[in-house]
């Protein structure tokens, strides 16, 4: 790959940048794989900062304009650091119908965050996300891998106490 | 080994998963193990059962027994009952909630009566990561007829004959569609299944994906076998990640047992299977849009003509088809096109799984044939709105579809009639709304939605749908004009008739429908200031009407914020400086004494 030196960053760690580096010269071959690069970087490192973007597209040989344009443009990007916990509280028409804005309040009323926030001591991520599919649970949300389903306002909070 | 004499069917869809089916599972399998039953009796874990709104459930076979609302505590009991002294356990059947009675066994429950399992026949039936209780089920053996036995040609008439239209929304007739790409001559062809269930309330994709993948792959080899296709790709969303495994473990077996790969069936062609996960854009499920995103570039849809069949991913001939139309595939090849084509309405046959929920009772996932009533999977499968409360729509197509009311409940399930309605089939969201919601406020819900995931490559879908949603917000505000509404009317109609894919075109949908049927609602807001079902905060007073107020204490005791005073005897009070309009006194007072 295109030699370019790593970029000094407090979130991403030499070792970080030994795996980025294996799974650029992964997908450098395939084309149109860029956006399955992004999403394992992204894994490693937890979010996209703009000087990560910048190292990607040069190892992968796109410029980073069209690599920016991507990482902008699927909801599943984040550009922000995130906290410790990310809630997705789904926001699809079946939670709507049962509630989940009361439930997006009361976290905004304990925590602070609204939707694309993060709590300034970096515990909890709140992101607002498009149908889970769970829609049997509705309102659902999903803290780190867990489900939750049903839930109450009381509960949701319940449940994120338990997550420090 | 002997075969084990009793099978535990444990849902293992993702709706059971939430409510605890691992745990059950860990401790069933301990039980078990300690009376010494691990031989004869084995848990399967299957995928979705589509009885999601009392999961975790569990079928028993070969009895039928069915179980649901399991939870660990019950675990020592039923072991002992039921599998070592055989006495099935009634406490934890299916009670019917109008006439409290209690079902044993899984057909005979209301839910299950009118359903027709084609597309999920193998719900509750096997193990979705064992390939062999696939096969067992008369897996791939359309494949292989379809390889071994038929023409390209032959397969397509078959399917033409069967009447199978695109279950994701728009309802081409798959055969025609399959008929097109090939006829164009090109070395390389493509295969996509479109598994980008990005739909607000539609998850049957979801759960035939995680219930019976090795269907899914099946209906895709067909169709490369039909137009001379060698590769095909899964566009799967990235928010199924339990759908995802299953998938790469059948594509594992598969490829293991010479099902994908190079020279299949011991034929000379052909054919393999990658997933490409998606990255959360609800645009992607447009099909030209979903081919640009695999090609690793920003998904947004581009004009058509020319059509996928002609110039589709890198510009070849490519088929797309979804999660449930390619499932409903080797049925149709070894049964026939005429066997499918038996059931249904003139112009729509076969059936459609819906994916149920909302306020009804009996949330899940449904299989129905095509011409059944709305009213029938409502009432009949769904046992109707709970906690007494009134029907008030039903919304069909998710945000490209409309709100349907009480009145037309009797319309069939066909494309043609549900499109009347001024909603669509669409991939199968079934979303019922009981008297407590606003159908301004959902106009408004989703013209946020359709602006928010608008890709805003054209103008009438970018600038539009914006001007929507500021108008349906000033009237939720109590801003509303009169002109507002004439506006929302002129808005859609220009979107309708200009935007660039099918999703901006039928954005303006969830506006008119409620426009059409609701427009007593919209009356109240822009005139009256009113919200009707008491949503819209900024149209409500929180206050308690004294007069209503039965000094019940309901409010007080349910108050998030503790904003509300009472005491015996008293009428309630509301604190305005501490109440955050949470609107959970609106929901617990069952005297609609707060205005």
């Amino acid at each position: 790959m295109a030699h370019v030196e790593r970029p000094q960053h407090p979130d991403i760690s030499n070792d970080m940048f030994d795996k980025i580096d294996e799974i650029i010269a992964v997908n450098r071959p395939r084309p149109g794989s860029i956006i399955t690069a992004l999403r394992e970087c992204q894994d490693m490192a937890g979010y996209l900062p703009v000087e990560l973007i910048d190292y990607i597209s040069h190892g992968m040989n796109i410029a980073p304009s069209e690599v920016f344009g991507i990482a902008s443009f699927y909801a599943l990007f984040s550009m922000e650091p995130k906290g410790r916990h990310t809630i997705k509280m789904c926001l699809g028409t079946a939670c709507y119908v049962k509630g989940v804005k009361q439930i997006m309040s009361r976290i905004h009323l304990e925590y602070g965050i609204g939707d694309s926030e993060t709590t300034e001591d970096r515990r909890f991520s709140l992101e607002a996300v498009r149908c889970l599919g769970a829609c049997g649970l509705a309102p659902v949300m999903i803290v780190d891998k867990d489900t939750y389903g049903a839930l109450s306002s009381d509960r949701a909070v319940e449940i994120l106490e338990k997550y420090e | 080994m002997n075969e084990p004499r009793t099978q535990l069917m444990l849902c293992g869809g993702s709706g059971c998963h939430s409510t605890g089916t691992r745990a059950f599972r860990e401790a069933l399998q301990k039980e078990l193990e300690s009376q010494g039953l691990v031989e004869e009796v084995k848990i399967i874990e299957t995928g979705c059962n589509g009885f999601c709104a009392v999961g975790p459930v569990m079928l028993v076979q070969p009895e039928g027994i069915f179980y649901q609302n399991l939870r660990t505590k019950h675990v020592t009991h039923l072991v002992e009952e039921h599998f070592l002294k055989g006495r099935p356990v009634p406490k934890l059947f299916y009670v019917e909630p109008a006439s409290k009675e209690t079902i044993p066994n899984m057909e005979e429950i209301p839910f299950f009566q009118h359903q027709v399992f084609w597309a999920m026949r193998n719900k509750s039936a096997l193990d979705p990561e064992v390939i062999d209780e696939y096969i067992a089920r008369d897996g791939y053996f359309g494949a292989a007829k379809a390889i071994n036995e038929m023409s390209a040609d032959q397969i397509i008439e078959e399917m033409k004959i069967s009447g199978l239209r695109g279950r994701g929304g728009a309802g081409f007739p798959t055969g025609l569609k399959w008929e097109f790409a090939s006829k164009n001559s090109s070395d390389i062809k493509y295969v996509l299944c479109n598994a980008d269930e990005g739909d607000p309330g539609a998850f049957m994709d979801r759960s035939i994906l995680e219930a019976d993948p090795h269907a899914v792959l099946e209906g895709m080899i067909i169709a490369a076998r039909a137009i001379n296709s060698h590769q095909g790709y899964i566009y799967a969303r990235t928010e199924y990640p339990l759908a995802i495994r299953r998938l790469g473990i059948a594509i594992q077996q598969a490829r293991e047992y010479g099902l994908l790969g190079k020279d299949i069936l011991g034929s000379d062609f052909d054919f393999d299977i990658d997933i490409y996960q998606g990255a959360g854009a609800f645009v992607c499920g447009e099909e030209t849009a979903l081919m640009r995103s695999i090609e690793g570039k920003r998904g947004m849809p581009r004009p058509r003509p020319p059509f996928p069949a002609l110039r589709g991913l890198w510009e070849k001939p490519t088929v797309l088809n979804n999660v449930e139309t390619f499932s409903n595939v080797s049925q149709i090849i070894l049964n026939g096109g005429q066997w499918y084509a038996s059931i249904g309405t003139e112009t729509s046959k076969g059936t459609k799984v819906f994916a149920l929920s909302g306020d009804v009772a009996n949330i899940g996932l449904v299989e129905v044939p095509m011409g059944i009533s709305l009213r029938t999977i409502i009432y009949d499968i769904g046992g109707g709105i709970p906690n007494k409360k009134k029907f008030k729509a039903v919304q069909l197509g998710g945000p490209s579809g409309g709100c349907v009311p009480e009145e037309y409940l009797d319309t069939p399930v066909d494309y043609e009639e549900i499109v009347k309605l001024g909603a669509i089939m669409g991939s199968g969201g079934m979303i019922i709304m009981d008297e407590n919601t606003c159908m301004v406020d959902m106009a408004r819900f989703f013209m946020d939605f359709i602006q928010d995931e608008s890709c805003g490559k054209c103008t009438p879908c970018r600038e539009g749908t914006r001007r929507l949603l500021q108008i349906l917000e000033n009237i939720c505000n109590g801003k509303g004009k009169a002109e507002d509404l004439v506006a929302l009317d002129q808005i859609s109609d220009v979107i309708k008739a200009s935007a660039l894919c099918g999703l901006g075109q039928t954005a303006p949908n969830p506006v008119l429908s409620t426009l059409r049927y609701f427009m007593d609602e919209y009356h109240a807001h822009v005139y009256e200031k009113k919200c009707p079902a008491k949503r819209c905060v900024a149209l409500l007073k929180f206050e308690i009407d004294p007069n209503l107020c039965t000094k019940c204490g309901i409010c007080f005791r349910n108050c998030p914020s503790n904003a509300i005073s009472w005491k015996k005897k008293e009428v309630a009070k509301i604190d305005k400086e501490k109440c955050t309009q949470c609107l959970t006194c609106y929901e617990k007072c069952k005297f609609k004494a707060i205005l």
